[in-house]
């Protein structure tokens, strides 16, 4: 509702419900306060609501949007606890176990959570509670609209309805037909005569115990070690364009401490800043070998760093290795001086980072005779084989793509005697060949011709290496065509 | 003529076969190479023309990685590098899209003493590359001990602060003594036209078990018939 009321030019007195497609007809999604005080509530049909008020202003829903929104609050959320799930439409749930004394104990980070979601514009319930269970009941049926709760768990879920369980809905209707219409009640029953009644799922014994922390709520996507992390929180948003480059500076020294004690290094970091409007900007950037080394992971990611922009303010950072491998303590050398391996490694790093790693590459050769298969690239952050020599002359470049060429020869199947490149003559003084290459039959169609190939030199001295593809009635085709494939230093 | 030439060939680290050289020739007869590492320009005779290359590669020392950076318009016209015709050694190929990120991929690569040689090419005259660009170049490559090769196909030469500044074109190669008809060992003909510390000479050289060798009389105004000679 209030993601729809930022965007909209309706008053705010305006009587209007926002709609979702139902079975049969409209449903009423969610209600301005002003429509809720002419009997229009979530869930109920439009029709009926009209019934009631005739003048209430329908506008379609947009649960996609809502739910992009939800998932982006989530990411933003990350900023108060590594943990954070999407839970249900319109919540979110954060691990806070041992973090609240980050942000000066319990209170002062439910305050802070309020502060920032007013800030943005939404309205928030949030409570805290030993278990999962607990803290979503509190948060969408108490009536506070923040909530902490400890060892009274138990007395606090006792005032609220039934649906706070998260039972299914016809498992709730059940209960409330049994009169039984807070969670209290449900306290006092014998477990076994509930039991009875409810199948293994919906058991609201078993949703109790869950509430209260006698039953194991399992939570998903636990990560099971994290990756190191650096936060840097900032007392004012900060909207100058070279504050993601200072944060950086703070976050590094810490980072790099982390991955020392736990003998990691990074092979991918990421610089997360998180905006005042609930959205982040994100830069990230691989190494080729894993590196906890201050300046070389500044170099690398500082560009990129600078480029972000702050929008209406940055107010937090984490700067995170997303990607660390092992990297032993004694490779850390007292001295200055780097291994030469290491140094091209990290020359590799900061040509990929800023031209694309698919343009900083070394070759990779592969078990052909074709002279264009027979050499690959890849880039040069992975790992490559070692060029094997070539089994005859090849050339020091090639052409991406073979040029056709026209070629005067004294017969069809000679020697080439003159040819015509880029519309310059070519006298061939001087011709070796053919080497014939056959094509690769399992992998090629069957149309696919051979080639001879001719080591050529003109008659300056420049030697080219030419082919003609194909023979005269290979019956693969007509005339065979000549082209240019490479040029000899 | 005196038999047996071995040029020398270029860098501190092949320093021994300067003692190849026979007596009695004058300082004109060796093909000058720089006595550290620095930055040398090679402009290709025609950009249709690899022959540089070949000069180029007889100088390089493959021990460790060589960065070999090639602008896009170079790829397009005069072909990408081919591994297998390069010889062993380690390649760091780096494909960039224009001139200024070909020079700033160069001064990197000339900042990391982990590399055996760096060499650019660059198609025509980019504005990119003035004197300010290339005397960067030079002062990183005699910093780092990194020798470079700046590599220019169809420019012209215009001011710049590289050390030595060659004009190579390929020449007809020497006779091939199994096969007449075929192509023999690769001779250039390579003109020093600016350097410090050098007189400026033009030579006929071929590269041949691991030695410059000339193969023509320099000085002479056109190459005619190529005598080989050997000791």
């Amino acid at each position: 509702m209030e993601r729809w009321a930022k965007s909209s030019d309706f008053g705010p007195d305006d009587p209007v419900v926002l709609t979702v497609e139902g079975t049969h007809g409209p449903i009423i999604h969610a209600v301005t306060r002003a429509a809720a005080e002419r009997g229009a509530c979530a869930g109920a049909r439009l029709t009926d609501a009209r019934a009631l008020d005739p003048s209430l202003i329908a506008v379609p829903a947009d649960p996609a949007g809502e739910q992009a929104l939800v998932e982006r609050l989530a990411r933003w959320a990350g900023r108060w606890s590594p943990l954070v799930e999407v839970d249900g439409e319109n919540a979110l749930r954060l691990d806070v176990t041992g973090v609240a004394h980050l942000f000066g104990g319990e209170r002062k980070l439910i305050a802070d959570v309020q502060t920032r979601f007013a800030l943005a514009g939404l309205t928030t319930r949030v409570a805290m509670a030993p278990t999962a269970a607990a803290a979503w009941a509190l948060a969408h049926y108490g009536n506070a609209a923040a909530v902490i709760c400890g060892k009274d768990t138990g007395a606090k879920l006792a005032d609220l309805p039934v649906a706070a369980l998260r039972l299914p809905p016809e498992a709730t209707r059940t209960l409330e037909r049994l009169g039984l219409k807070t969670v209290g009640t449900l306290a006092g029953i014998e477990r076994r005569s509930l039991a009875r009644r409810f199948r293994e799922a919906d058991n609201p014994v078993d949703a109790l115990d869950r509430a209260l922390g006698r039953k194991p709520e399992p939570l998903t996507a636990v990560p099971t070690s994290r990756p190191p992390r650096a936060l840097l929180k900032l007392e004012e948003p900060a909207t100058h364009p070279e504050a993601a480059a200072q944060a950086l500076e703070r976050l590094i020294p810490d980072l790099v401490q982390q991955l020392q004690r736990r003998h990691l290094g990074a092979r991918r970091l990421t610089l997360t800043g998180f905006r005042v409007d609930g959205s982040t900007a994100v830069a990230s950037v691989a190494t080729s070998i894993p590196s906890r080394e201050q300046k070389h992971l500044h170099r690398l990611i500082g560009d990129k760093v600078s480029a972000l922009d702050p929008g209406f303010g940055f107010d937090a950072f984490v700067l995170e290795a997303s990607w660390a491998e092992d990297l032993s303590a004694a490779q850390d050398s007292l001295v200055e001086e780097a291994s030469s391996e290491r140094e091209v490694a990290r020359l590799v790093d900061r040509l990929s980072v800023k031209l694309g790693s698919d343009k900083v590459r070394r070759p990779q050769p592969h078990e052909s005779h074709l002279p264009e298969r027979a050499n690959g690239w890849r880039p040069a952050l992975e790992k490559t084989d070692a060029v094997r020599a070539a089994p005859a002359a090849r050339p020091q470049r090639m052409l991406d793509r073979p040029e056709a060429i026209a070629v005067v020869y004294a017969t069809p199947e000679g020697v080439p005697r003159r040819f015509v490149w880029r519309r310059a003559v070519h006298d061939i003084a001087r011709v070796e060949g053919p080497e014939r290459i056959a094509p690769e039959w399992w992998r090629e169609r069957s149309t696919a011709r051979l080639r001879d190939y001719y080591r050529v030199e003109d008659q300056a001295g420049r030697r080219y290496w030419i082919y003609r593809e194909g023979l005269i009635g290979d019956g693969r085709g007509g005339l065979p065509e000549w082209y240019i494939h490479g040029l000899f230093g | 003529m005196v038999g047996g030439l071995s040029l020398v060939p270029g860098g501190g680290s092949r320093a021994a076969e300067i003692l190849q050289l026979p007596s009695g020739l004058g300082e004109r007869w060796r093909v000058p190479a720089p006595p550290s590492p620095t930055l040398s320009e090679l402009f290709a005779g025609s950009p249709r023309d690899a022959g540089w290359a070949g000069f180029l590669l007889a100088q390089t020392d493959r021990e460790k990685p060589l960065l070999w950076v090639q602008d896009r318009m170079a790829i397009l016209e005069s072909g990408r590098i081919y591994p297998p015709g390069l010889g062993p050694g380690e390649l760091i190929h780096v494909e960039a899209r224009d001139a200024k990120l070909a020079l700033w991929a160069m001064e990197e690569g000339l900042r990391c003493s982990g590399l055996s040689g760096v060499i650019g090419e660059l198609w025509g005259d980019p504005a990119s590359l003035d004197f300010t660009a290339t005397r960067r170049l030079a002062v990183a490559a005699e910093r780092s001990r990194v020798p470079c090769w700046l590599v220019r196909l169809a420019g012209t030469a215009n001011l710049s602060g590289a050390r030595m500044r060659w004009r190579i074109a390929s020449m007809p190669s020497i006779a091939n003594p199994l096969d007449p008809r075929a192509s023999g060992t690769p001779a250039w003909e390579a003109e020093l036209f600016r350097a410090r510390g050098y007189m400026p000479g033009r030579w006929g050289v071929a590269y041949e078990a691991g030695a410059f060798h000339l193969a023509a009389v320099p000085g002479r105004g056109t190459l005619g018939e190529v005598e080989r000679l050997r000791a």
